[in-house]
């Protein structure tokens, strides 16, 4: 920034004069203080909110009876609950033998993510190569606010739609057993990310540049060859970004999933049979936990994998862009 | 709550005892069922009787009743029948019997969809549906299909009834989907054609209450049946004195019988005495 903004201060006409142009550096620091302070700011708060987190779900590791409670066999193996029934993958921390395996609520929020995103991903980018390679200009005036709205819909009016109308749709188009299940919760959750992804892949597509596309052309490509086999690859970096940017989104994603996943913990593959999630669970419990309890520290303890997710999934991410941007411009390695 | 809770816990009990010997303040400790009951009772009676104090705490009926041995509370709410062992206890610190007062009743129903044709089950039946054995109705004379159990969060207070009465202590089904008030229970069943819930009488739009099999019988969860305790899912909530009544507990216990007393109750979700 600074190098763009100096020479173009000092080749106005007139100088300034002294008193002036000290005026305007002084101005000029104290915006670029302002300016670094809020990126500071965020980082410092990230930084606080993962320390929070972390303090919070320590004493599974510190405290003895905590560990001996949520001991790693306990969360991660299977454990008996029922004299007659093989061990189990059971989440119940407030029962009489607590049980705290933390998979039955992992492989919940997998779920749930996977129905989203496999709707909602083919459904913004293709949306997003309409608008930006085919729609007429009008057109895409109206179509890309009218997306973007959708963003705008509190996820509770998601989730009360999907409670009330599109389980009860589903179950009598297709006679699920379950009226709630990881189905309807991902069918409502790709609604709340289409905006995410579709908005990022429209402005990825259209920032490709257009001699790509009249050079295309140019070589016999039809509209079609010509966006999708040139300017969806030459968009790659930042679809990705999108798709990222609504997986996130996804496994965070609360009110929805808490309505309309019927949030029985279990582990199993069945998409039509009702799912808890990580995030659910927190919400769902932190209201009532006992604070300074093994179940209030494994709630923390879930907020922290919540966060180690979107943590791996994003720089995975972000390693794969640059990777891809050093092919493409041909860096030398 | 660390080890040192239950020593702090007495510590504070015998606090609140020296304070109200001296202030003229009733203490009321124990169930936690009924806890936001008591509270709604207090705050009422407050406004009629600003200068006594009431204070109400939970901790479950077994710490008021423990309370009740120790003289660190005027009265303990209990949601069961006390134990022999507490009564003989309190006897030896008093020297009478103590009084046992019943000021509400609770009464947990189950219902299920009006497309589904199950009107009455036995304990056993219910028990088998919500412990996850019986996963089809047409184990206990209904449909061909899948059963699907609607509970509560484990904190309700509404299931922790259902999980100690019906199953025993033991979980529900891991399959059963926790929802977060009767209301939402309620709203599920009556869109669910072959799902089952529970939770108290008062809420049943929509849905159908199940009778319960008793031997021949099949009882409805009536008002009747429930103060009368015909209906097994049914359970007195008391107060226990460690000895009779006298002044402001007992303006406090004869208001807590009267109208208005019981009013509250079934604003609190329980069934009144009469």
């Amino acid at each position: 920034m600074r190098e763009l903004t100096q020479p173009a201060l000092a080749s106005r006409p007139t100088p300034p004069s002294g008193e002036a142009q000290r005026r305007a550096a002084r101005w000029d620091l104290f915006v670029e203080l302002a300016v670094t302070g809020a990126g500071v700011a965020g980082i410092v708060l990230l930084l606080l909110m993962i320390v929070f987190v972390v303090r919070e779900a320590l004493p599974l590791v510190l405290d003895p009876t905590q560990r001996e409670q949520a001991s790693l066999g306990k969360l991660l193996l299977p454990q008996p609950w029922r004299d007659g029934h093989p061990p189990a993958f059971l989440w119940n921390p407030t029962s009489k033998v607590p049980k705290v395996s933390v998979w039955p609520l992992v492989i919940g929020t997998l779920k749930v993510t996977f129905v989203a995103l496999a709707m909602a991903a083919p459904a913004g980018v293709a949306a997003a190569l309409f608008t930006s390679e085919f729609a007429p200009g009008r057109l895409r005036t109206w179509i890309k606010p009218t997306i973007e709205l959708l963003a705008g819909i509190p996820s509770v009016v998601l989730g009360s739609f999907a409670l009330m109308t599109l389980a009860s749709a589903l179950q009598a188009t297709f006679g699920f057993d379950f009226r709630l299940n990881a189905l309807v919760a991902g069918l409502a959750m790709s609604l709340a990310i289409v905006p995410v992804i579709y908005t990022l892949t429209d402005d990825a597509l259209r920032a490709v540049p257009h001699t790509y596309r009249e050079a295309a052309l140019a070589l016999g490509a039809t509209r079609w060859e010509t966006a999708f086999r040139v300017v969806l690859p030459a968009a790659a970096p930042g679809v990705l970004g999108a798709l990222v940017l609504g997986v996130g989104r996804a496994v965070g994603e609360t009110m929805i999933v808490l309505m309309a996943s019927g949030n029985a913990a279990m582990v199993s593959a069945n998409l039509a049979e009702p799912t808890r999630t990580l995030s659910a669970t927190i919400a769902a419990e932190m209201g009532e936990v006992v604070m300074g309890s093994t179940h209030a520290s494994l709630l923390f303890l879930l907020g922290a994998i919540l966060f180690l997710f979107n943590l791996v999934l994003n720089v995975t991410a972000g390693a794969w862009v640059r990777a891809r941007l050093q092919r493409r411009e041909g860096a030398p390695s | 709550m660390s080890r040192h809770a239950p020593a702090r816990l007495c510590l504070l009990a015998l606090l609140t005892w020296a304070i109200s010997a001296s202030a003229g303040t009733i203490t009321i400790k124990g169930s936690d069922t009924m806890v936001a009951l008591c509270q709604r009772w207090a705050r009422a009676f407050r406004d009629a009787n600003p200068s006594v104090r009431l204070q109400v705490t939970g901790g479950g009926s077994g710490t008021g009743l423990a309370a009740l041995v120790e003289g660190s509370t005027d009265i303990a709410m209990s949601s069961r029948p006390i134990a022999p062992i507490e009564l003989e206890r309190i006897k030896q610190r008093t020297g009478v019997d103590p009084v046992v007062i019943e000021v509400a009743r609770d009464g947990v129903t189950f219902f299920v969809n009006p497309g589904n044709p199950v009107r009455a089950l036995s304990v056993s039946q219910l028990a088998g549906l919500f412990s996850g054995d019986v996963t089809r109705w047409s184990q206990v004379g209904g449909d061909d299909r899948r059963v699907i159990l609607y509970t509560r969060e484990t904190t309700s207070g509404t299931s922790e009834f259902v999980r100690d009465h019906l199953l025993g202590g033991l979980d529900f089904a891991p399959i059963a989907q926790p929802l977060p008030g009767t209301g939402a229970v309620v709203n599920a069943v009556s869109r669910e054609r072959f799902g089952v819930g529970f939770g108290g009488a008062a809420f049943s739009r929509g849905v159908v209450p199940l009778r319960v099999r008793v031997d021949a019988d099949e009882i409805a969860p009536t008002p009747e049946a429930v103060k009368t305790g015909r209906y097994p899912f049914s359970r007195a909530l008391t107060f226990v004195l460690a000895r009779p009544a006298e002044g402001d507990v007992h303006r406090f216990l004869q208001w807590v019988a009267s109208d208005e007393g019981q009013a509250l109750v079934v604003r609190a979700g329980f069934f009144p005495l009469r």
